[in-house]
């Protein structure tokens, strides 16, 4: 049969292959869109969930975990665990507990070494540089030293004690005659390893580690640090001291 | 259409009464050899402290110098637009010329660790006499492995690997992750009432991106003893893809070669071994010789592809 408009023979294969064209794109965009949902969707992982040392942030690590184990196959201390599907993070994905079983940071990172796709960025060659996620005193109500008692435990077990993890003495104003030893974390030295998280004494942890992106430790580009800009510029950035124009109520005096 | 006959439930009967059970089964035996010499290799470490093969299929390190990676994951991370720095990239590269070599869906048939359950499930079939089918192409995992890359790129994640039934049932054989098993659970029962060889036959991606290198591999099964067929049907009652016979082994009259070059097929050897009149052989592509007709005295009059080189037999093969 033809067309007598355009005089081209209409095969009817060519229909029919048309339409499953049509209807298995539409299968394959279904299936495409909900895949892209659950990948992103995916990105929420649990915030107990920490990744090994040198891990990419976890949009970047997810394109790059081939969800091959080898990082947790390396691990001398069974930390690492991959996700089975109820454990939260991606399918198959590395991670670990703190509360479980901290890292006990490795000086050689053998976890890093066995990624074959730079999930775990190879540059990580110092342990004391990993960032696995950051120690936080997340119930300063149950915190024994914040009550004035000498526990210290977090302190004492923290592989960077005195860097990561201080003991800032204060006034004890319940009892006005003893001190508060309060354990200050300090970001720029803490791994995120865990062991304080690990050993807290308490029931429910009163330091956890929290993933990088939940403790959001990245400094907002538009707050320009004065004294820091001084140094940068070498100088004070302004010639001398501004003068202000005195403002008061019309009529009003001096 | 031949492919569509009803599928006899005791389609080796014959072979093996003419061939002797070993030659009636010999690829079935050496398929289930090599699954699970393939995960003994990843199970050895595990259990006995011996490590040979780390890792899972995705990705794994053999004796600390092998490294193996699944190219379609490896599309996939590219896909998600990650620059791989380590060994996936050689890993990967090892894989697809190993396949390209060995006849891509091979990694079906021989490696998967759901290949077991889904042969289960289509011989349970034959058995049970189930015919229902629901209808679903087989070029329907092409689309599944465009949308797979598409969400991919969309999501910037590995996509497939965050449901992929293949490696998470792997992940539960060797890391004991048993939730993982589930999707294979789910995977048998779709096979066994909804669609006969539903799973490999015409969903699973990662077998129709292995499919696409088996468009080019040189290792084949060739139905070069084809004019000794005597139209039993039993290989297509036990072939996987039946599609892919049909050219070859029904081809004599147009002259189309024997090999079954179309990339759908796992080279499992099914069809060798359930063949009594031994039409079927390993071969390789561009190796288009027929064998003559045993029943014929004189050569037929039918144009038939006879190239001056000659027919690769299995026993030929390194």
């Amino acid at each position: 049969m033809s067309d007598s408009s355009s005089g081209i023979p209409r095969d009817p294969r060519r229909r029919k292959a048309l339409q499953d064209m049509t209807r298995f794109g539409g299968g394959a965009a279904v299936a495409a869109t909900m895949l892209t949902a659950f990948g992103v969707s995916s990105r929420a992982k649990p915030a107990q969930a920490l990744r090994p040392p040198g891990a990419l942030p976890e949009r970047d690590f997810l394109a790059a975990c081939v969800r091959c184990g080898l990082c947790v196959r390396d691990c001398p201390y069974d930390t690492l665990k991959l996700a089975d599907w109820a454990d939260g993070p991606a399918m198959g994905t590395p991670f670990y507990v703190a509360r479980n079983v901290p890292c006990e940071m490795c000086d050689t990172i053998p976890c890093v070494k066995a990624c074959p796709t730079g999930a775990l960025q190879h540059a990580l060659t110092d342990i004391a540089k990993a960032k696995m996620g950051v120690a936080v005193i997340t119930s300063r109500e149950t915190c024994l030293n914040l009550q004035g008692l000498r526990c210290d435990v977090c302190y004492r077990v923290c592989p960077a004690i005195d860097k990561a993890i201080t003991l800032e003495i204060s006034h004890n104003a319940r009892t006005t005659k003893h001190a508060i030893f309060e354990p200050v974390i300090h970001a720029d030295d803490c791994t995120g390893c865990g062991k304080c998280e690990k050993s807290c004494v308490l029931t429910d942890s009163a330091i956890k580690v929290l993933p990088i992106e939940i403790a959001a430790l990245k400094q907002d580009e538009h707050y320009k640090r004065g004294w820091e800009e001084k140094t940068k510029a070498g100088g004070a950035l302004v010639d001398a001291p501004l003068k202000l124009p005195v403002r008061r109520p019309e009529g009003g005096t001096p | 259409m031949t492919a569509k006959a009803r599928p006899k439930a005791r389609p080796y009967v014959d072979a093996r009464a003419q061939k002797g059970l070993w030659a009636a089964s010999r690829f079935l035996v050496l398929r289930r050899a090599s699954q699970l010499f393939f995960l003994a290799l990843f199970l050895s470490g595990p259990f006995l402290g011996v490590w040979i093969a780390k890792g899972t299929l995705a990705s794994s390190m053999t004796l600390g110098t092998l490294p193996l990676t699944d190219p379609f994951v490896f599309l996939q991370s590219l896909a998600a637009r990650h620059w791989p720095e380590g060994l996936s990239v050689i890993g990967a590269a090892i894989v697809l010329a190993a396949y390209l070599l060995l006849g891509g869906r091979t990694y079906c048939s021989w490696i998967c660790p759901i290949n077991p359950a889904t042969d289960l499930a289509a011989w349970l079939r034959r058995r049970l006499n189930i015919t229902f089918t629901a209808k679903i192409r087989p070029d329907l995992r092409l689309y599944f492995v465009g949308a797979v890359l598409a969400a991919s790129v969309l999501s910037g994640s590995i996509a497939w690997e965050l449901i992929n039934p293949v490696t998470a049932l792997h992940r539960a054989l060797v890391f004991g992750l048993w939730f993982g098993a589930g999707g294979t659970a789910a995977i048998f029962v779709f096979d066994l009432l909804v669609a006969r060889h539903g799973w490999c036959g015409h969903l699973c991606p990662v077998g129709a991106f292995y499919g696409q290198i088996g468009k080019v591999a040189l290792l084949r099964v060739t139905a070069d003893n084809r004019a000794a067929c005597n139209d039993c049907m039993d290989c297509f009652a036990v072939c996987p893809e039946p599609h892919v016979i049909g050219p070859a082994l029904r081809g004599e009259r147009s002259g189309a070669t024997p090999v079954i070059t179309a990339g759908d097929c796992t080279v499992c050897g099914a069809c060798i071994d359930v063949c009594s009149k031994q039409v079927f052989h390993l071969g390789l592509r561009g190796r288009n010789a027929v064998r003559p007709d045993p029943s014929m005295t004189a050569p037929s009059p039918v144009a038939r592809v006879v190239s001056s080189q000659p027919a690769v037999l299995e026993r030929d093969l390194p």
